[in-house]
């Protein structure tokens, strides 16, 4: 893969990222899994999925399993002009389209979600129903590792494998950390990638904030002949100095100086 | 002499393969129930067996009509209305994904199965959830119209599919007209109305010849779907007889009854009694037919409502 390619989708990660911190700097929000997974969105929706306003024949699916995670893909859909930049910080305000978790109100969100452990059977529906139609067309679908505590994500994983879903793809933006700890305190769920691999899944473990480990495993998805399970490891609140890392992270108010020191932190790591 | 074979398929069987035929988007998906009246023979590329995993089936369901397909879900009533509840809701509602679920061992049909097999509440469940269909169909016939009509219907629907125990032999009284949310009325009767669902339709009809012996009149109306109500039949019942005794077989919380009532009480007309499952768990180890007459669910138990209320 090209440098320009690695490049280009590190910005657009930043992006992602400038605008998840609009909206966690005006008002309490879920900052922390929305920064974990920003990598691997701008991936997603700037590199891999062919996405229904750009394409005339084969559209890809996505769902955003970990709904609390909404304000990365606003911020997808706001760089990819769906909605204005200025919608973000008033997420939940009076006329807002834009909700705490994904809704059917703005535009280009595909399933509406929140309630954990639900979008791995409606991808598999979807992935059902577009292989039986003879698509190509691609299912990807970003679970939180919290989530996987929710014994419908596994009946889930019994299914995929059984139905030789190969154009189905699991991301699990494993940061560590759920609501009220982090997951290997609250309920462990090591070994993950095991886990995955023991239920028939093409399981590939990354850094979720690696760029080119993130497409590497994407441009794999065209040669895997069993549905693919990609465990990103990553860091809750990933980019905001001080915060990132920590409980804190997972819904938060950001003061004036810790979005500056954000913003900063964006710009050197440029 | 025996009876020859049977050469054409039960009315509900033929609905669901009928539009099958028609329509090459119908897919099923099933839980561990074999061949879910021979579809999967006839269409084994449209057939999805999930296994026992009912919040996973709805799930995938859902996932296959936001595909296009026009999907059926098939299932046991309790463990689909129950334990998927939040996936009928949050998956196939609320993202306007329109499924066709067909719950089936409804009502305490499981008999001495036990509780954990009556479905006495999906009634009162699936009829909270925003723009659901809920039909509870009286006879196979009945549930022929119902599957067809819900397959064809753009929103999602629950078809209450009596049968594993209850008598859903065609009843001669029927509608041949099927229409969602537009009531039959069988019988008239200006004493008082019944209003019926599903498998007590026929003992409301056999309560109305009992009591019609004895010189009360009494109106039936197959309320086949209890969401949307067909508010004006209740209303007009309310204005000819005032009386109204509601027949269901599932809890007097949530269903048949609390929706007329509700009804009744915002018209602001008309007083209401339900025969129902009261509010317990039928805990009895017995055959179907017993815990019906135990609970007041035969023609006899509604026969005496019917009684009663006249008499209060």
């Amino acid at each position: 893969m090209s440098d320009d390619r690695i490049a280009l989708l590190d910005e657009r990660a930043r992006a992602l990222r400038r605008h998840i911190l609009s909206v966690s700097t005006a008002q309490y929000a879920h900052l922390g899994g929305s920064m974990s997974c920003a990598d691997i969105m701008a991936a997603l929706f700037f590199d891999f999925l062919r996405l229904p306003w750009e394409s005339e024949s084969t559209v890809d699916h996505f769902l955003l399993s970990k709904g609390h995670s909404v304000h990365a893909y606003h911020a997808c859909l706001a760089e990819l002009g769906q909605i204005a930049p200025e919608e973000i910080p008033m997420t939940g305000q009076p006329g807002s389209r834009l909700g705490g978790h994904p809704t059917l109100r703005a535009p280009g969100v595909e399933i509406a979600t929140g309630s954990l452990g639900h979008a791995l059977s409606v991808g598999i529906g979807i992935a059902l129903g577009e292989a039986h139609d003879g698509s190509d067309s691609r299912t990807v679908v970003l679970l939180g590792d919290g989530e996987l505590q929710e014994g419908s994500v596994w009946e889930a994983a019994l299914t995929a494998p059984h139905f030789g879903l190969d154009r189905l793809v699991a991301i699990i933006d494993a940061n560590g950390f759920q609501s009220s700890g982090e997951t290997e305190a609250v309920m462990p769920l090591e070994p993950l990638a095991e886990k995955w691999r023991a239920f028939g899944w093409n399981t590939t473990e990354i850094d979720g904030h690696d760029m080119s480990a993130i497409v590497g495993a994407l441009d794999a998805v065209a040669a895997s002949t069993a549905p693919v399970a990609i465990i990103a490891r990553t860091v809750k609140g990933k980019g905001v100095p001080g915060i990132e890392g920590t409980q804190r992270a997972h819904y938060i108010r950001l003061t004036a100086d810790e979005e500056k020191a954000a913003l900063a932190a964006l710009e050197a790591g440029k | 002499m025996t009876m020859p074979a049977p050469t054409t398929l039960p009315p509900h069987v033929a609905a669901l393969l009928e539009a099958a035929r028609a329509d090459p988007n119908v897919v099923v998906v099933s839980q561990d129930m074999g061949n879910a009246w021979g579809f999967a023979d006839e269409f084994p590329d449209r057939f999805f067996d999930v296994g026992i995993s009912e919040a996973n089936l709805i799930g995938v369901a859902a996932g296959l009509a936001h595909s296009g397909k026009n999907a059926v879900a098939m299932g046991m009533a309790p463990f689909l209305t129950m334990r998927a509840f939040e996936q009928i809701r949050d998956d196939c509602a609320y993202n306007e994904n329109p499924v066709t679920i067909i719950g089936s061992f409804t009502g305490l049909e499981a008999g001495p199965w036990g509780v954990t097999h009556h479905a006495q509440e999906d009634i009162a469940l699936m009829r909270t959830i925003p723009g659901m269909t809920v039909v509870a169909p009286a006879d196979i016939v009945e549930a022929g119209r119902a599957i067809t009509a819900a397959v064809h219907h753009p929103g999602t629907a629950y078809v209450r599919l009596a049968g594993f125990a209850a008598d859903m032999s065609p009843i001669a009284d029927l509608e041949p007209r099927f229409d969602l949310g537009v009531a039959n009325e069988l019988r008239a009767g200006n004493d008082l109305t019944i209003i019926a669902t599903g498998t007590l339709v026929r003992m409301a009809l056999r309560a109305a010849e009992g009591l019609a012996r004895s010189g009360i009149e009494a109106a039936v109306i197959n309320m086949h779907t209890v969401k949307p109500l067909d508010r004006e039949a209740v209303e007009r019942a309310a204005a000819s007889s005032e009386r109204i005794l509601t027949v269901e077989e599932h809890s007097v919380i949530g269903g048949l009854g609390a929706a007329v009532a509700e009804c009744v009480a915002e018209a602001g007309r008309g007083r209401v009694r339900r025969v129902g499952v009261p509010d317990c768990f039928c805990t009895e180890v017995e055959p179907y037919g017993h815990l019906l007459a135990r609970y007041g669910m035969d023609a006899a138990g509604v026969e005496a409502a019917a009684r009663e209320l006249l008499a209060d």
